[in-house]
């Protein structure tokens, strides 16, 4: 064990009896939630679907967490990373609460578990898909309900080489969470044989694509793959068709291109194939029940981000109940989490020794509006970590 | 760099450039003129992209949320002229800079009530849907080309108001001595509200016209506007001319560094303000 | 301007400090569990007041508005984030110097080419070098992109084996808070009355004047430019230090909008005005926040109000507490009234800084 990790573990069993002394009084207390999302500025989108998704999962359960009374602690995160650190230091340190949940953006993520590192605060991440998280920073008390860039990627690399294509061009954003998808997916595709013919970085946030587009039309590839999200995604998908470019070069890409997004991109969107760990199509009684319970509660269907948070939810459930709500014995609370197992509307869901989960990678195409499945790109996707041995 | 791949982005970059002009020449007005910084430009492009965002599908018609859209914006500048910026003349440009950034936080934050945090588009217009072919594989859509048009004909409206009116004449004047308009007994206050309300509406218009071409989601405004104060700086503030010139050049300088020079794409527009500015400090066309 | 004060702003500067320094023996009593939270909120209260202090010399004293003093904030934290050892403390006896010479060196080059600009002109070409800056952190390999980078270790304060102070003690880094302000604080209410400062104010009231007297005001502007940037850049190295993160956002010009806002809202130009107004932001969002996730809505009306209401500051209430004769001229009743005030006759020009002539 590794001298950081040694320190890690000694702040969390430290808090640990620190805590088990008010534990006594504390049981009757409802156990607080503490959701660290955007709420404002570019990401408010996800972070309420996050917050939707969980608050549904615990409604369901009688608004209860083991057999205690929750009360949810919101905090807009603003998505501002330099402000991360002390809106999680006035979570834990402030409000008390039993759990941080949060956050979307990687580089908040990253301010956030710099105090999780120091208080041994249990975080649970619904979305932030940076490697680190559960890799290189490896704490016992951070578990994550979403995937990392990685994850989501390097299935379609495989399919991509399946597919025929044998030179790509990728494209993204110039920022760590753009990076590290590509990396997945070019791991996996020149594994297989492919060659990456160019990697383009478009300055963050910039949505002006034309040259780019342009580019990709002279070095005529026989695929593109992308990352992009949210207004991003968006305008890549509707500009990448509207340059004709969709009639000779096939467009890949992460799930997160399109998702949540399907209406804007409208027609657009058509054909575009991508990967992800979720797709609202999925044909199986969790989802269709969780799809259906979603609608009604909120008017809209559920995205990747809603599931994400609904599972974190159940997440919760399961974890407090087997602990039947004592979220005093910090060990045993972290025990129970990482062996959580559910039946997740995404399909079967665990978690690794680096509290990352493992879930099916799905391949989907977007017909009519929908991003229908077309096959598991990868069946119980484990993420290696390997500097992440719990 | 082929010819064909050349006259391509020579094309992107002229239409970005000239829509930038669209966008910056509502703030280099207000600057100029009123001698006033709003930061809150960007969030009026925002509000034109989602007005006509919210009026497209509620009327029907992309036109003709357009024409219902312009008015709203106009009034929007008229009263964000008269309640807050009127006491703030004869002020350090200090506090312009201070209120109009308090007014990005309540339009951002009206926005998200109004329209939440998802993303939206909206559709090109039937009229212009098609396309034309620029390489074999490589189209362009006529609405790309409508929109060059639009701010060409809208930069030749506004160059023959400055340069062939009176109104023009009092702009020019009062950009370079407001207190000699008013002692030959014209109004300044009427003026200025005029200028506010006109630059809020192009601002706006801006955004309604480019909606179809972009993504409309929160915060979409904050990032044009750092972009439209490099073109105003680079023009000379207050320079139509200045304005459109520097759109071009900062539409043709991040079309040809985000292929030629990748690594610096992100910095090359700053790169070349600072150039500008140390060679001459108050803009090409001041 | 002599930069004097009356005497109830020593008073009120001074029971204010001794409020702040005692708490360690009033928080518990008053915030129970939640202290040790409100100390570390305080402590980043505090840093943010030596922020803005170090922006007041550059838009208060001189009168050069800097859209873009996060680059020096930046600058600290992540001079420190990218120096210090990955598995050791650095010694604060390099890694301070170290901080400010960077610091120093970049408000040198920056400040060189900036300087020639005035007014708008200087708030956007220094944005543009914020800017600038913050792409390149965002973008480059060494820094951690977007991401940002954790420091793993406060910086050590030993003499010769003994360990002096104990950063990594909340309390003790409170207290170096503390003392960084009120150092910060006595030297730029020295500097702002000594010859140099005079010849600043000079430059603030009428430029050419001084020019005209043989003074070369560039040079003395560039001085104040690099003081300002050192101090920024301390207090960005504090910022990093206190939660061990530096990320490219403490550089956007975000960071630069909300420090100007401080200044305004404490008053500019007082030096004391600016910890005030660092204070005030920080309870005001810090409440807003916990109120509704609205809270954007209630801090822009805020923003508004203060610029209105309030163009001297928390330090011109203090300074010039409003009687009656005040009242009737104070701009909230000038705006109520103002259509009977028309037509406008003066050009724009600045405001004189909230500084009081008595005492």
């Amino acid at each position: 064990m590794t001298n950081f990790k040694k320190t890690a573990l000694a702040s969390v069993l430290g808090t640990a009896t620190l805590m088990s002394t008010f534990g006594a009084i504390a049981d009757d207390h409802p156990v607080k939630l503490g959701l660290m999302l955007p709420y404002t500025g570019t990401y408010t989108a996800l972070g309420e679907a996050i917050t939707n998704g969980l608050e549904l999962a615990i409604a369901q359960h009688g608004d209860r967490l083991g057999g205690r009374d929750v009360e949810y602690v919101k905090l807009d995160s603003e998505a501002n990373p330099s402000k991360a650190p002390q809106n999680m230091s006035r979570l834990v340190r402030g409000d008390n609460v039993d759990f941080v949940i949060g956050p979307v953006h990687s580089g908040v993520a990253m301010g956030m578990l710099r105090v999780a590192q120091q208080t041994g605060a249990i975080t649970i991440i619904p979305n932030a898909g940076l490697g680190a998280a559960t890799n290189e920073l490896c704490m016992p008390n951070v578990f994550r309900t979403s995937f990392s860039m990685w994850q989501d990627s390097y299935p379609m690399g495989k399919a991509a080489y399946e597919m025929g294509h044998r030179n790509i061009v990728t494209i993204t954003w110039d920022y760590a969470g753009g990076k590290e998808d590509l990396a997945g997916f070019e791991e996996a595709f020149t594994e297989a044989g492919g060659e990456i013919v160019r990697q383009i970085l478009v300055p963050f946030p910039n949505t002006e694509f034309q040259s780019y587009l342009a580019q990709i039309a002279s070095d005529r590839p026989d695929a593109v793959y992308t990352f992009f999200a949210g207004g991003g995604g968006v305008s890549f998908v509707r500009d990448y068709a509207a340059a004709g470019l969709n009639e000779s070069i096939p467009l890949l890409g992460s799930g997160f291109l399109t998702d949540g997004n399907l209406a804007a991109i409208g027609e657009a969107g058509e054909g575009v194939m991508t990967t992800l760990h979720y797709a609202e199509t999925l044909d199986t009684p969790q989802n269709r029940a969780f799809v259906e319970a979603y609608q009604e509660a909120y008017g809209q269907l559920p995205d990747t981000y809603a599931v994400q948070g609904y599972d974190t939810g159940m997440m919760l459930v399961q974890a407090l109940e087997a602990v039947e709500g004592d979220t005093a014995d910090r060990e045993r609370l972290i025990e129970a989490l990482a062996s959580v197992q559910l039946d997740s509307p995404r399909g079967p869901l665990s978690f690794s020794d680096s509290h990352h989960p493992i879930q099916n990678v799905y391949l989907r195409e977007i017909r009519n509006g929908k991003h229908e499945v077309v096959g598991i790109a990868h069946e119980s996707l484990e993420v290696p970590d390997a500097a992440c041995r719990m | 760099m082929d010819l064909a791949f050349f006259g391509v982005q020579l094309l992107n970059g002229l239409q970005y450039g000239l829509l930038l002009f669209l966008i910056a020449s509502g703030l280099t007005l207000i600057f100029g003129i009123m001698g006033i910084i709003n930061l809150a430009h960007g969030a009026m492009y925002m509000i034109g992209a989602y007005l006509v965002y919210d009026l497209t599908f509620r009327l029907g018609n992309f036109w003709l949320a357009i024409l219902v859209a312009v008015p709203i914006a106009i009034a929007l500048g008229l009263i964000i002229e008269r309640l807050f910026l009127d006491t703030l003349y004869k002020r350090d440009h200090l506090y312009q800079v201070l209120l109009t950034f308090g007014l990005i936080l309540v339009l951002n934050e009206m926005q998200r009530i109004i329209w939440g945090g998802d993303v939206h588009s909206v559709p090109i217009p039937e009229l212009f849907s098609g396309r034309i072919q620029l390489t074999d594989n490589l189209q362009y859509s006529h609405y790309r080309l409508f929109v060059m048009g639009v701010c060409l004909a809208l930069a030749g409206v506004i160059y023959w108001v400055i340069r062939h009116t009176r109104l023009g004449i009092i702009i020019r004047a009062g950009a370079v001595n407001r207190d000699m308009v008013e002692g030959l007994g014209i109004n300044v206050r009427t003026l200025f509200t005029l200028i506010f309300s006109v630059g809020v509406a192009l601002t706006a218009f801006a955004g309604m016209i480019a909606a179809p071409l972009t993504s409309i989601a929160p915060g979409m405004g904050d990032s044009i506007l750092i972009t439209c104060f490099v073109v105003v700086v680079i023009g000379g503030i207050g320079s139509i001319k200045g304005a459109f010139w520097g759109a071009i050049l900062i539409g043709m300088a991040e079309t040809f560094g985000s292929v030629l020079i990748p690594s610096l794409a992100s910095m090359v527009i700053y790169l070349i303000m600072a150039a500008v500015l140390l060679v001459k400090p108050r803009g090409l066309f001041a | 301007m002599l930069h004097r004060y009356p005497r109830r702003v020593v008073i009120i500067m001074l029971v204010l400090t001794a409020f702040v320094a005692i708490f360690p023996l009033w928080g518990p009593v008053v915030f129970g569990a939640q202290s040790d939270f409100m100390m570390e909120k305080l402590t980043l209260m505090l840093i943010l007041a030596l922020f803005a202090m170090s922006l007041d010399l550059l838009v208060g004293i001189v009168g050069l508005v800097s859209l873009g003093h996060a680059l020096f904030f930046g600058l600290g934290a992540y001079t420190l984030a990218l120096a210090s050892p990955a598995f050791s403390p650095a010694a604060i006896w390099w890694m301070m110097p170290l901080v400010m010479l960077v610091a120093a060196l970049a408000a040198l080059v920056v400040g060189f080419l900036v300087i020639r600009t005035k007014g708008i002109f200087f708030i956007m070409t220094t944005l543009a070098f914020g800017q600038m800056l913050y792409y390149f952190v965002n973008t480059s390999r060494h820094t951690g992109g977007t991401d940002g980078v954790f420091i793993m270790f406060r910086p050590s304060v030993e003499l010769g084996g003994t360990v002096l102070l104990d950063l990594d003690n909340p309390l003790t880094f409170f207290y170096v808070c503390l003392a960084m302000v009120v150092v910060g604080y006595l030297f730029l209410r020295w500097l702002t009355r000594s010859f140099y400062g005079q010849v600043l104010d000079g430059i603030h009231d009428n430029e050419h004047r001084m020019e005209a007297l043989g003074y070369a005001t560039s040079h003395y502007k560039l001085v104040a430019f690099v003081i300002s940037g050192v101090m920024a850049s301390l207090a960005g190295m504090l910022a990093a230090m206190q939660y061990g993160f530096a990320n490219p956002a403490q550089l956007g010009w975000h960071t630069s909008g909300e420090v100007l806002m401080m200044l305004i809202l404490g008053g500019m130009g007082t030096i004391f005005g600016p910890i005030l107004g660092a204070f005030a932001y920080e309870i005001l969002q810090h409440t807003f926040e916990h109120m509704t996730t609205h809270w954007p809505i209630l801090m822009g009306i805020t923003i508004i109000l203060a610029v209105l209401v309030l163009p001297r500051g928390i330090a011109g209430l203090i300074i010039d507490p409003p009687n009656r004769e005040s009242l009737a001229k104070s701009p909230l009743l000038k705006w109520l009234k103002r259509d009977a005030t028309t037509p406008r006759n003066e050009a724009a020009k600045p405001v004189a800084p909230a500084t009081g002539k008595e005492g």
